[in-house]
């Protein structure tokens, strides 16, 4: 900024005539950078959108066979049997929102009190750069090292338990992938969540203590109300993660193709069936199957995605 | 002095090398496929690349992967552990030829206390992974197995859940055996499994039978042997109990055999054969002049898969792969020799 105030006094004292004109081709100069900027944003913006839809046109031709020979009922057919082509998409859908709700069950608590401790507690210091720490860290794991502790650790732990109530001991199924993806997305909903709570404004928090609310009533009544949207976008964020995680997933759930009986049956979602089948799916129809549970897959996840803005709208507007 | 000379020796030979590799890119051929045959691949192209400098890029992406691409026409070679189906071979734009490599086995392996060498029945197997037995302690597997103390424990089934060539022969096997079985659930890669635990990979079923105490699964042979997992004997068709082995193995594909070799060889009739066997093959066009492809290239192919045959099969027994026996082998020359470039034959030995 100097250094243009300089440059132009400079050029004002060599050309006195001159600089009305300097400094018009300058800003026609900015204005055409600027042009180019807004353009190349612009395209960027709309490249998005129009790979979005080409994900979805392409896995709709894709699935084509499959919407033919099945119709609606794909998705309320149990019935998945590559060997005679009859294919329907209910267990994987079943499977994937029980797990990904019993994932979010477990890991809400944890992440909302993640996020007041280190946005409320502990804003700074060694112990609270510690946890933002492991917190981050958590998110950073690949999965297939989730799943490798799920088998290794949680399985025999989950088989004992098993044992104690008199369930089949099997140690791989829902239950035990809805821990591991709990654990996969609490750093997810961690960190939206601290930051907004950071951001809830010091006067309110203060007037409610100069009215004499103790520190956790503040917590209640004025943080988490402020804060609830985006604590729930965080929420939401993180149920959109569960959905779609595979590889961690695959290694625990113990991959049957039926409806599960109970939260610790063994089951498979509509990631982990296509990640299982996909390669050796020479047959038309099975291919195209899989194509679909894709597309339900993106299906889910839009729904989720437009539950979740009315349900932060709604919160935002109470608050 | 002596260290000059070396740098300058050691340099010399780093930049020959280089040099080498450049020219050797060229000498490139690209194939794809089936992942059960992968180490011994990588170790016979590597082999091969060291004697005669023809580099060989063999992306293990499984057989389904394989057919599809060789159907595309993007690599030289496919490589399938299950035979390319009727239907396939006719949306193929020209005609294929398989021929075999090796031969590869499925064993039953499972999770008992201190109690190797179980014998299976074939129609006690079916039944086990078909939900109907349910025990370890069933009188019918007891029958076969009398001096072992069986305990009174739920029987597990763990199965692959990825589509696979291991799955597809053990399917066969089991139609082939049991006609519930044929009925209910049939023969493929994927299956529409009537119990048990679905796990990925011949790791994903290893690791969870040695998670769950009376699991049974099943695995390569190769994958069994190199983790020393106990395997069960199974009785085959000359009602012998074998043992699955190299040698059981290479002994199941020594029967008469087809001139294409397209069939499976489970449920041998060889009477000292594993009858969970079946052959990897490698897939090409039977005429080589498609595209731009040179003279030299469709050579270079055929004095490859020549090699596999021969030399190549050294590799097969060190790496826990059954070596192709003689009759399959003089089969399988003669396809590699009815491979031609514009109708001439490539070999003509």
């Amino acid at each position: 900024m100097g250094q243009a105030n300089g440059l132009s006094r400079h050029l004002a004292n060599a050309y006195p005539g001159g600089i009305l004109q300097f400094l018009n081709r300058n800003t026609r100069a900015i204005g055409l950078g600027d042009r180019v900027f807004t353009k190349a944003i612009l395209v960027c913006g709309i490249a998005i959108v129009v790979l979005l839809l080409g994900i979805f046109v392409t896995l709709m031709i894709e699935s084509l066979p499959a919407i033919r020979a099945f119709g609606i009922g794909f998705i309320g057919s149990k019935n998945w049997d590559p060997v005679a082509g009859a294919f329907g998409g209910l267990p994987f859908l079943v499977g994937t929102l029980i797990t990904s709700l019993l994932a979010l069950g477990l890991a809400v608590p944890f992440a909302v009190s993640i996020a007041i401790l280190l946005g409320e507690y502990w804003k700074r210091g060694p112990h609270a750069g510690l946890l933002r720490s492991a917190v981050d860290l958590l998110a950073g794991i690949p999965s297939v090292i989730y799943g490798f502790w799920g088998l290794m650790v949680l399985v025999p732990l989950v088989r004992t338990f098993e044992l104690k109530i008199h369930v089949a001991p099997y140690g791989v199924g829902i239950f035990t992938a809805s821990i591991v993806l709990a654990v996969m997305i609490i750093p997810y909903a961690a960190a939206l969540g601290r930051e907004v709570i950071e951001l809830v404004p010091a006067d309110l928090k203060e007037a409610a203590y100069s009215m004499g609310a103790t520190r956790s009533e503040v917590v209640r009544r004025v943080i988490l109300p402020h804060a609830s949207s985006g604590i729930l976008a965080g929420i939401l964020l993180a149920l959109g993660r569960a959905v779609g995680e595979t590889m961690a997933v695959t290694m625990v759930i113990g991959n049957s193709n039926f409806l599960p009986k109970s939260i610790f049956s063994p089951a498979n979602t509509m990631a982990s069936v296509i990640a299982n089948e996909f390669t050796e799916a020479t047959d038309e129809i099975h291919l195209a199957s899989l194509v679909e549970i894709g597309l339900l897959l993106f299906a889910v996840t839009i729904v989720i995605n437009i539950v979740g803005r009315y349900i932060i709208h709604r919160a935002s507007v109470e608050a | 002095m002596k260290f000059v000379l070396g740098v300058a020796l050691g340099a010399s030979l780093f930049v020959a090398v280089g040099i080498a590799q450049v020219f050797a890119f060229q000498d490139e051929l690209v194939g794809a496929g089936a992942t059960f045959p992968y180490p011994l691949y990588s170790k016979m192209f590597d082999a091969y690349y060291q004697q005669y400098g023809v580099r060989i890029n063999y992306q293990a992406i499984g057989s389904g992967g394989g057919i599809r691409q060789l159907m595309a026409r993007t690599v030289d070679f496919g490589a399938t552990d299950a035979i390319v189906s009727d239907k396939e071979m006719k949306s193929m734009p020209a005609e294929i030829v398989h021929v075999p490599t090796c031969v590869g086995a499925v064993v039953i392996t499972y999770n008992l206390a201190g109690k190797d060498s179980l014998r299976l029945e074939p129609d006690v197997l079916a039944d086990i992974f078909m939900g109907k037995i349910t025990s370890w302690s069933d009188p019918r597997i007891k029958a076969t197995n009398p001096n072992l103390h069986l305990p009174q424990m739920p029987i597990v089934v763990v199965h692959r859940s990825d589509g696979s060539g291991t799955t597809a022969i053990f399917s066969d096997y089991l139609s082939k055996v049991s006609d519930a079985w044929r009925k209910k659930v049939g023969r493929g890669k994927s299956l529409s499994w009537p119990c048990g635990l679905g796990a990925k990979g011949n790791a994903g079923v290893a690791g969870l039978i040695g998670q769950i105490p009376g699991s049974i699964g099943y695995v390569e042979l190769s994958y069994a042997r190199q983790n020393k997992m106990p395997v069960a004997a199974i009785r085959n068709s000359s009602g012998s109990f074998i043992f699955p082995s190299i040698e059981s193995v290479s002994v199941a594909a020594n029967i008469d055999l087809p001139d294409d070799t397209r069939i499976s060889i489970t449920d041998t009739p060889a009477k000292l054969g594993y009858p969970i066997s079946g052959f990897t093959w490698l897939i090409v066009f039977r005429e080589q002049a498609y595209g731009d492809r040179p003279r030299a290239r469709a050579y270079r192919l055929a004095r490859l898969i020549w090699w596999m045959l021969h030399e190549g099969q050294r590799f097969c027994t060190p790496l826990d792969y059954a070596p192709l026996p003689q009759g399959a082998l003089g089969k399988a020359e003669k396809i590699v020799k009815s491979i031609v470039f514009k109708g001439e034959p490539l070999l003509k030995q």
